[in-house]
């Protein structure tokens, strides 16, 4: 085995190519591997994160679903409530407009009766004078009989 | 033996260029070395025996370049996936380097239990470093140097040796396993201290009455270290070199299955050494990390 100079040649490269390495190698892949390892991380993280997310967007959807539910339920219990109302109320108007009419017919009806009452009475008193003067037959009281005859005629 | 030396002479003299297996094979195991002749004056050698004869102060010229290239191209080429790399899903080549760099940071973080940043690019850098230097037994053996001879006949150079798996020179993995040593002895001083790194050492692990024992324990242990982590990796990819070698050397013409069938094992024992080799430096540098244990 012959030593020589070799040896230290090798000795002094070895030395060398490995502060090569250290300086101008190993930090480009380091880094490339951290860089690559955080962005992996940050997938999962981003990942992790939407799941939860969507968890808290799909109770949330539940909430407010709830929430339109029963803001729902109000408003048909409202409308039932209106629409009863307005029922009552044309129930009500109704009920007035019949009585109105009513009112208005039987007013009618007895202005009808008193207008009848008036022709029969006026009628009347014409039978009973000309009754009365038959059985009279000549002196009568104008004036008295006038009286007597409207008395009589008030009380039909 | 004697069956392997005699395939050797009857290949021999089939041999091509009237080269000897041994000749063939010496010559693929030698190195295109620079360095100092015992005159004083540096060149190239141009035989094994020039070398040889240059001792330590020579530069194997191909395995060195061979690591320095690799290596270069490597890190520049992660740089750049790198640089262009971004966050969102990782396509082709940038997933590809990618799960290697996860596959690393996985075992560093399995493997070591203690905050230090600069671990983990130094496993990176050995761990694709190391595979790729292997990666190169893979090339065909003649390929490379037969080209590198035809380059080096331009300066008469024709018979040159030229190394393409830096991982066969112990010279290079040794360099990397002293390395990481003086990481065990710098992060075991730095977590320890001194006195805490000399205690585990001296008063482990038979307490300090046994002192010479431990000491005689540990301390092989201590060196054992990058021993065994260099030449496990010179051991493996020597021997993988050495068959490929021998069956292109032995075989002539019918050495394609048999090819075949060694690089397929082979591609198991390319990322298998180099992976051995991160792991282990992660183990001793955990170590070095350990607090020091209190009972002694």
């Amino acid at each position: 085995m012959d030593i020589t100079l070799t040896i230290i040649g090798q000795s002094v490269a070895f030395f060398v190519f490995w502060w090569f390495c250290a300086k101008y190698v190993w930090p480009l892949f380091m880094d490339v591997m951290e860089e690559r390892r955080q962005k992996i991380a940050d997938g999962l993280e981003a990942a992790a994160r939407a799941e939860k997310d969507l968890e808290l967007a799909q109770a949330k959807s539940t909430d407010q679903l709830k929430v339109a539910k029963v803001e729902a339920a109000g408003i048909i219990d409202l409308a039932n409530k209106r629409g009863s109302q307005i029922v009552d109320e044309a129930k009500d108007k109704a009920k007035e407009e019949a009585k109105r009419i009513i009112a208005g017919a039987q007013a009618d009806i007895e202005q009808e009766v008193n207008r009848a009452k008036e022709a029969l009475r006026a009628q009347v008193s014409a039978i009973a004078i000309a009754g009365a003067e038959k059985i009279l037959e000549g002196s009568i009281d104008q004036a008295a009989n006038e009286d007597m005859l409207n008395k009589l005629a008030s009380e039909l | 033996m004697a069956e392997l030396a005699d395939a050797a002479h009857a290949a021999a003299e089939h041999g091509a260029e009237g080269q000897t297996v041994q000749e063939y094979i010496t010559h693929h195991l030698s190195y295109l070395t620079y360095g100092k002749f015992p005159d004083g004056h540096w060149g190239l050698a141009h035989t094994p025996e020039e070398a040889v004869s240059m001792g330590f102060m020579s530069i194997h010229v191909d395995t060195m370049g061979w690591s320095l290239f690799i290596g270069a191209a490597f890190l520049l080429f992660f740089r750049y996936i790198g640089k262009r790399a971004t966050s969102d899903v990782p396509s082709g080549i940038q997933n590809f380097v990618e799960s290697i760099f996860e596959f690393v940071e996985s075992q560093v973080n399995s493997g070591f239990n203690y905050k230090n940043p600069h671990v983990g690019p130094l496993c990176l850098t050995v761990f694709v470093w190391i595979i790729l230097m292997n990666t190169m037994d893979l090339v065909p053996v003649d390929w490379i140097p037969e080209i590198a001879m035809a380059v080096g006949g331009l300066w008469g150079l024709e018979h040159m040796s030229f190394k393409v798996v830096p991982t066969t020179d112990p010279n290079i993995t040794m360099g990397m396993s002293i390395s990481v040593f003086f990481l065990i002895l710098y992060y075991s001083v730095k977590n320890k201290g001194l006195g805490g790194f000399l205690s585990e050492l001296a008063f482990h692990p038979f307490g300090k009455w046994m002192l010479p024992f431990n000491l005689i324990i540990e301390i092989p242990t201590l060196f054992a270290k990058p021993v065994s982590l260099g030449l496990r990796l010179f051991g493996n990819m020597y021997a993988g070199e050495l068959l490929f070698l021998l069956i292109s050397g032995l075989l002539g013409a019918y050495q394609l299955p048999a090819h075949f069938v060694w690089a397929v094992f082979h591609l198991l024992v390319v990322p298998l050494q180099a992976f051995v080799f991160m792991m282990l430096t992660i183990v001793y540098l955990n170590a070095a990390h350990e607090p020091v244990h209190a009972d002694h």
